[in-house]
């Protein structure tokens, strides 16, 4: 599924160069559930950008689901976000002037879906138990119903992966709870491969392998 | 994300901050609603004066005196003094010539019991009533008779009628004095209105002879009345060149000049017609170009609120590129919000322009009124230009929204 060799980010601040990452080679397979855990500063939050394609690495290869991700343009990784990537943020990151319904279906308007689209984000709505939400802004809703608009929005497309980076931070803990059995529902019910970038070690409990990283390099552990 | 799309979030985008939206395009709407109303004025203007103008006759010709150079000093135009009856007489038998109208122009005090009014008198024979395309209202014309008789008549201009009697009827054969001399009233002409050079109505005319010899004398060159100018008209439109080719060279054979040094000038409605458009039409460029820097200026802040625009919703344009928004779909989001503020300030502007177009034809300045004119071409111009420099100012904020890295867009607080 994610096959990264090698890879390497280096930014550059004013006059000094950062390693962010210093060689760092992993294996994600379809299905699994991963945390990528360390403190901050670790690069933790440089791989998941890179895993996501939002960033793209220095040096390095990057398979996502068979296609070298390395090589190509912005446009390219654009439309791989759009289809293979699901994003699930800490701050939710919903467009705050669209209704629920209309934030789910952002991304079938990127992908040029032309039919179907209220109807198919109406039901990702209600397969998240926000059926009766669908109209409201994000400022209407609780933390935990639009951390839930944010799970069905990455989900809409059918993504290959769906890639949470402290999904729960912003919530209390009841809704932190829910919102971690949805995601990992997800996972039983449909296979999806679910990536949790997170230095919560109540959250790492739920997945089968935990990825440590430290100063831009990785320590496999199980958990 | 196709078209529609795009301008359904586009008009999101541009509905979400009202107040900020509007003042925007209010920049656009004064810059329009100037650029439309003062062209459809300065073509108003252009279409009154040119009226006004071809209501003097048609196939009109102009022989006036040049100006005299005494000692190597030139003295103003008109000052010659050397147009007479005997060259009014030439100027007849010249081929395509159908009529020819000499006058004498004066001031005189024209007065009947208690009123008086100072106004122009003009010495005219019978032929100038319809050179000059004009008609009665009321009595009668200067005949042939009373030319040769040096009657004492006078035919009122409508305006001095209307100042002396109160209108065009009952002035026929009362008695008026015009400078102290009593003339009787045998007509009155019928109204044309201003030609915004002195109005036609304001004046009175007597039989040539009478002015010559009585009202207005003059000056006398070899012996003879002098004229202020000779009107022709020449039979044929298609041959005002030849004819006026034809009418200078008698001239100038009569009183012995040479090209350049002639002591008279020959024009037409057209030369003063084409010199007349010329004007208005300078005028309403430069009005236009004005009410242009407006649009300009407008245009400057559709850029600026749309680079605030791009800089506040830096996140959520992360948002919209994590997602899997391209770059051409950021671009043409930000390009289409300024085009529809552009559009509809646009749309607003040409609203509020006609409407101010409609309320200066109401207005009276003077005797003169204009009667504005929007034409299509001027509504196309403006909201053509107004989509232009929306687009324009637009597509620096675009490129800054589009190529925001998607990394730093979304950490941006």
């Amino acid at each position: 599924m994610i096959a990264i060799e090698n890879i390497t980010k280096t930014y550059r601040m004013g006059a000094v160069e950062v390693q962010a990452l210093r060689g760092v080679s992993l294996k994600i397979e379809r299905g699994e559930v991963v945390s990528i855990m360390g403190p901050s500063g670790s690069g933790k939050s440089t791989l998941m950008n890179v895993l996501g394609c939002l960033d793209q690495s220095t040096t390095g290869r990057y398979l996502l689901d068979g296609v070298a991700v390395d090589s190509m343009t912005d446009d390219q990784l654009a439309e791989v976000r759009n289809r293979k990537i699901g994003f699930v943020f800490q701050s939710f990151n919903l467009l705050r002037r669209l209704t629920a319904r209309r934030n789910v279906e952002l991304p079938m308007l990127y992908a040029g879906v032309e039919n179907g689209r209220r109807r198919r984000a109406a039901e990702a709505l209600e397969a998240v138990g926000l059926g009766d939400r669908m109209d409201h802004r994000p400022t209407e809703l609780s933390g935990g119903q639009q951390q839930r608009v944010a799970i069905a929005r990455a989900l809409i497309n059918n993504p290959a992966i769906l890639l949470a980076d402290e999904p729960t931070g912003n919530l209390d803990s009841r809704s932190g709870e829910e919102i971690m059995q949805l995601l990992l529902n997800l996972n039983h019910e449909h296979g999806i491969t679910l990536v949790f970038v997170t230095h919560d070690p109540k959250i790492a409990q739920h997945t089968q392998r935990i990825i440590q990283v430290r100063d831009g390099l990785v320590e496999e552990g199980l958990a | 994300m196709n078209l529609t799309q795009g301008i359904l979030s586009a008009l999101e985008g541009v509905t979400a901050n009202k107040l900020r939206s509007s003042l925007t395009m209010l920049g656009i709407v004064i810059g329009v609603a100037a650029v439309i109303s003062l062209v459809s004025i300065g073509r108003g203007a252009q279409a009154s004066v040119t009226a006004q103008i071809e209501q003097n006759g048609t196939n009109l010709i102009y022989v006036r005196p040049g100006s005299t150079q005494q000692g190597g000093v030139a003295s103003a135009s008109g000052s010659a003094g050397t147009l007479t009856q005997d060259d009014a007489d030439a100027l007849l038998s010249v081929a395509g010539v159908a009529a020819v109208a000499p006058e004498l122009e004066g001031r005189g005090q024209v007065s009947y019991l208690g009123s008086n009014v100072n106004t122009r008198a003009i010495g005219v024979t019978p032929d100038y009533l319809t050179v000059r395309n004009m008609s009665l209202a009321d009595g009668e014309f200067i005949s042939e008779a009373n030319v040769n008789a040096r009657s004492s008549i006078v035919v009122l201009g409508s305006g001095v009628a209307d100042d002396l009697f109160g209108g065009t009827a009952g002035a026929v054969g009362q008695k008026v004095r015009i400078n102290s001399q009593p003339y009787t009233v045998v007509g009155v002409l019928a109204s044309k209105g201003s030609t915004g050079l002195g109005s036609v109505d304001d004046q009175v005319l007597v039989p040539l002879s009478t002015a010559q010899a009585r009202l207005i004398g003059g000056n006398r060159y070899r012996g003879a009345s002098v004229l202020s100018s000779i009107n022709v008209q020449a039979a044929n439109s298609d041959e005002m060149d030849s004819v006026i080719e034809q009418l200078t060279l008698v001239l100038r054979e009569r009183h012995d000049t040479i090209e350049g040094s002639d002591d008279f000038t020959v024009s037409n409605q057209q030369d003063l017609l084409a010199t007349i458009t010329e004007v208005t039409n300078t005028l309403t460029l430069f009005l236009g170009g004005i009410a242009a820097i407006s649009l300009l200026v407008g245009g400057i802040g559709i850029m600026n609120i749309m680079l605030v625009s791009v800089t506040e919703r830096t996140r959520e344009i992360g948002i919209r590129k994590a997602i899997g928004a391209r770059k051409r779909d950021i671009l043409f989001q930000f390009l289409v919000e300024s085009a529809v503020l552009s559009l509809v300030g646009g749309a607003i502007g040409n609203l509020v322009g006609w409407l101010i177009s409609l309320a200066m034809g109401q207005v009276q300045f003077g005797s003169t009124s204009i009667k504005p004119t929007v034409d299509i071409d001027a509504v196309v111009l403006a909201v053509g230009f107004s989509l232009v420099v929306g687009l324009f100012f637009g597509i620096y904020p675009a490129m800054r929204a589009a190529n925001l890295a998607p990394v730093e867009a979304l950490r941006y607080e």
